[in-house]
């Protein structure tokens, strides 16, 4: 038999979902059987789908297995392996026709994205650097060094690139300002501190193909002029650290980084940050500051980064996902770029899939697809059956999008002008069961913890939006709220200092642009439909539902709880302190709130 | 942020770990913060014997290292458990339930957050994303990633490390 491969994901979601221990029961069991040899069994970056892990691939003929346990590698060797009959029960199963198939491509969750930035995540050893090089790895670099660095600029330039880590600043654009800008010492920048909740593309990416972040560094270095750069993590993703490390040491080793690279003289040196947790340090004047070793605040700008960043000196500072599509552009050319994509926004982008639906894991699709076809085609729809209310993109910075804006392609001005935002890619999917006031408000309590006090707009308005948010929430709201909030919100985005502040308003703008009736109901008719916050909803019992096991009347810590045995209950919500207790008690969905 | 200023200290105090720490980055320019990682990862937390060595060894007021200790959310200016549970409560994981999760550990090591239970065994904190969305709600227990989580499946973890629950 020929020599096989069997790719087990080994990022971080597939690796709490059990893949190492997955992976030790494979070895050892074709231990056992003395056929160790004929086996490369691999560990990858993220393939994704985090939600089926732990996932397994075997190569040559691609069979993609899902929630592979210990206990089942001994039958997907004698059968599978040995025998070639596939192991149907581990095969993907669609959650609507129920069909099973072994091909990923098959599946909806891959069948419309596009990877090209994500093109090794999931199918090399991102901690061997043959393998990079082997699926054209560093060949752009080469094809760089023997290019003017104008030609380099002019190329990132016309492919239409733009930042991928929040605003969208045209990459060529801010090379070329940091290219121009006279300096005998300049720098380089990676922005991976991802601190918007909900997301993980460049998690991922650093962990499953760290060397195209680093190539694309050491491109930005030798185009601009610059001989150092780091990279800024947050110390959260201590996986994506060691990978990087170990990249660094064999690009250096195979001479793509360090001094005289691949002969031609120039010298580039990438250097680790490890982030301290602080929100405001992904702002990149902030994380300039905490890479000095300051307290990660930010300052006014201008001067830009690209006039004076680091220590003084010129800094080109770009997010990790931009990065990794510099090889891209290089080695297919810019006009291969361009053709994926709408007019003004081209390539790709990763989104991170999250909240109530079917299919979370990290989909990378053209610039211009409609949310529909993320959400539903992509992400499989929404859990348990469910309505779809609402998506948050952006982050604490972005704002959500209603079902009425489903058709909407994305792109950066289109997400703008809905009064959203690009930002970092995350997709928080909503239902029914959210409270989209409650959803706000806990943005605010984000942001006004980050908020890091330097400004007064922010730090003060930051508080007195959210105290109006707790108040809505705990049905204290007065009708004077709604201006209120409107009035601060946007004098906030006027007056902040920097990206923080100016966008922390966003989450309450928007969910008052599309949402409003719900402040309204939670104002005027002390009502929350979703049946979220605490004190506008009661407890009830579903006389239909409930079996009378007596279940719940143990449970309450009030004795609010009334029945005979084997007959409906009642809740007498005088005396409930609506704990929940017995609603997570009750095994027939009885409980239900109002 | 009150709670911080006061900083815990010990008596006699071992400088031996600061020192080798201190010697190691001296001249690196920048080092405020992977100085205070490094203390931090020796002493566990972040004592004010060692804030003021770092001060007056790097030649820098001590307010400045102060203000960089308070400023970020990974340092921690008071003893921590042995076992670090972190709660993410970032926003995939608050839509699929996460203070729920945090409720009903709370209620498990009663805790609040930030606190550390009396026998030193485990601290709890929460975060606001450890990257780990899809398998959300989640939490970390030092470095090891727990994700589907259930109200019901909480105890059970916790026990593995040591907590004992009737
Ligand atoms: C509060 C705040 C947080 C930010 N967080 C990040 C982040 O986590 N990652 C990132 O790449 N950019 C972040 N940004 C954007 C950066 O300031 C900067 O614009 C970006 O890294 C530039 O890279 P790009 O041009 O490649 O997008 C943040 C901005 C603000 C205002
Ligand atoms: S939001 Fe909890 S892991 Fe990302």
């Amino acid at each position: 038999m020929s020599h096989r491969r069997i790719l087990f994901c080994a990022g971080t979601g597939c690796i709490s979902s059990g893949a190492l221990k997955t992976r030790d029961a494979l070895v050892s069991e074709l231990e056992k059987r003395g056929i160790r040899d004929q086996y490369e069994v691999v560990l990858s970056g993220c393939h994704g789908f985090c939600e089926q892990g732990p996932l397994l691939i075997v190569h040559p003929e691609d069979t993609f297995y899902c929630g592979v346990q210990p206990e089942d590698m001994a039958e997907l060797i004698d059968e599978y392996l040995l025998n070639g009959r596939v192991v149907e029960r581990l095969l993907y199963k669609d959650p609507v026709t129920g069909e099973r198939t072994s091909d990923h491509m098959k599946i909806g969750f891959y069948a419309k994205q596009k990877r090209l930035v994500l093109h090794n995540c999931g199918v090399i050893d991102p901690e061997n650097i043959n393998e990079y090089i082997g699926t054209k790895g560093y060949e752009a670099l080469k094809a760089a060094l023997k290019m003017e660095r104008t030609a380099i600029i002019d190329e990132v330039k016309r492919s239409g690139l733009r930042g991928r880590g929040g605003a969208g600043f045209p990459t060529g654009m801010k090379w070329e300002f940091t290219f121009k800008t006279p300096g005998d010492k300049k720098y380089i920048v990676c922005n991976a501190d991802e601190g918007d909740p909900g997301a993980f593309m460049d998690r991922s990416v650093l962990e499953g193909d760290p060397h195209a972040v680093l190539e694309g560094m050491i491109i930005a270095g030798y185009a601009i002029g610059a001989d150092e750069g780091y990279v800024y993590v947050r110390a959260e993703y201590p996986l994506a650290v060691k990978r990087l490390r170990i990249a660094i040491t064999q690009a250096e080793e195979f001479g793509f980084l360090g001094s005289n690279i691949m002969g031609t003289g120039f010298n580039f040196k990438i250097n680790i940050k490890e982030g301290a947790g602080a929100f405001v340090c992904g702002e990149e004047t902030a994380l300039l500051a905490s890479i000095e070793g300051e307290r990660g605040m930010p300052r006014p700008r201008p001067p830009f980064p690209a006039i004076s960043g680091l220590w003084g000196k010129p800094t080109c500072l770009n997010n990790v996902e931009t990065f990794a599509n510099i090889p891209l552009i290089i080695r297919e050319g810019a006009d291969s770029f361009a053709s994926v994509g709408t007019e003004r926004s081209k390539g790709t982008k990763i989104f991170a899939l999250t909240g109530k639906i079917n299919n979370t894991g990290l989909a990378e699709v053209p610039m211009g697809m409609t949310m529909r076809e993320i959400i539903f085609d992509i992400g499989g729809g929404i859990r348990d059956g469910k309505q779809f209310k609402a998506v948050q993109i952006g982050g604490p910075s972005g704002g959500c999008l209603p079902a009425e804006l489903l058709d909407l392609p994305i792109d950066y001005d289109s997400l703008t002008q809905a009064g959203a935002m690009m930002g970092s890619g995350g997709l928080v999917v909503m239902d029914e069961n959210t409270c989209m006031v409650d959803l706000a408000r806990y943005f605010l309590t984000f942001t006004q913890n980050e908020s890091c006090g330097k400004c007064t707009p922010c730090r003060e308005g930051t508080k007195r939006m959210l105290e109006a948010l707790e108040r809505i929430t705990e049905g204290k709201g007065e009708s004077g709220d709604i201006p209120m909030l409107e009035e601060l919100a946007n004098s906030i985005k006027d007056s902040s200092l920097c990206g923080l502040g100016q966008t922390a308003p966003n989450p309450i703008l928007s969910t008052l642009r599309y949402f409003r009736h719900e402040y309204e109901e939670h104002i005027l008719e002390g009502k929350c439909s979703a049946g979220v916050c605490r004190n506008l909803v009661t407890y009830h019992i579903d006389a239909e539902k409930c079996t009378g096991c007596r279940a719940c009347t143990r449970v309450c810590p009030v004795e609010a709880i009334t029945g005979d045995k084997k007959q409906p209950h009642e809740i007498n919500i005088q005396v409930c302190i609506k704990c929940g207790a017995c609603m997570e008690k009750c095994k027939f969905d009885a409980v239900i709130l109002k | 942020m009150k709670e911080a200023l006061k900083c815990y200290t010990e008596d006699p105090f071992d400088y031996g770990p600061v020192d080798s720490v201190l010697a190691k980055y001296k001249d690196q320019k920048g080092a405020t913060i992977p100085i205070l990682q490094a203390v931090q990862d020796e002493y566990g937390y972040l004592p004010y014997q060692a804030l003021e060595r770092i001060a007056k060894v790097l030649k820098v007021p001590f307010s400045r290292i102060f203000g960089v200790a308070t400023f970020f959310a990974q340092f921690h200016l008071q003893p921590r458990g042995e076992n670090i549970i972190r709660v993410c409560l970032g926003t995939a994981c608050h839509v699929r339930g996460g203070a729920k999760i945090v409720e009903k550990l709370q209620e498990i090591l009663q805790l609040d957050v930030g606190g550390t239970t009396a026998d030193r065994k485990f601290t709890l904190e929460s975060v606001a994303c450890i990257g780990a969305c899809g398998l959300a709600p989640v939490m970390m227990i030092n470095n090891d990633t727990f994700g589907r989580l259930t109200t019901q499946k909480l105890a059970g973890i916790i026990e593995n490390y040591g907590k004992e629950t009737e």
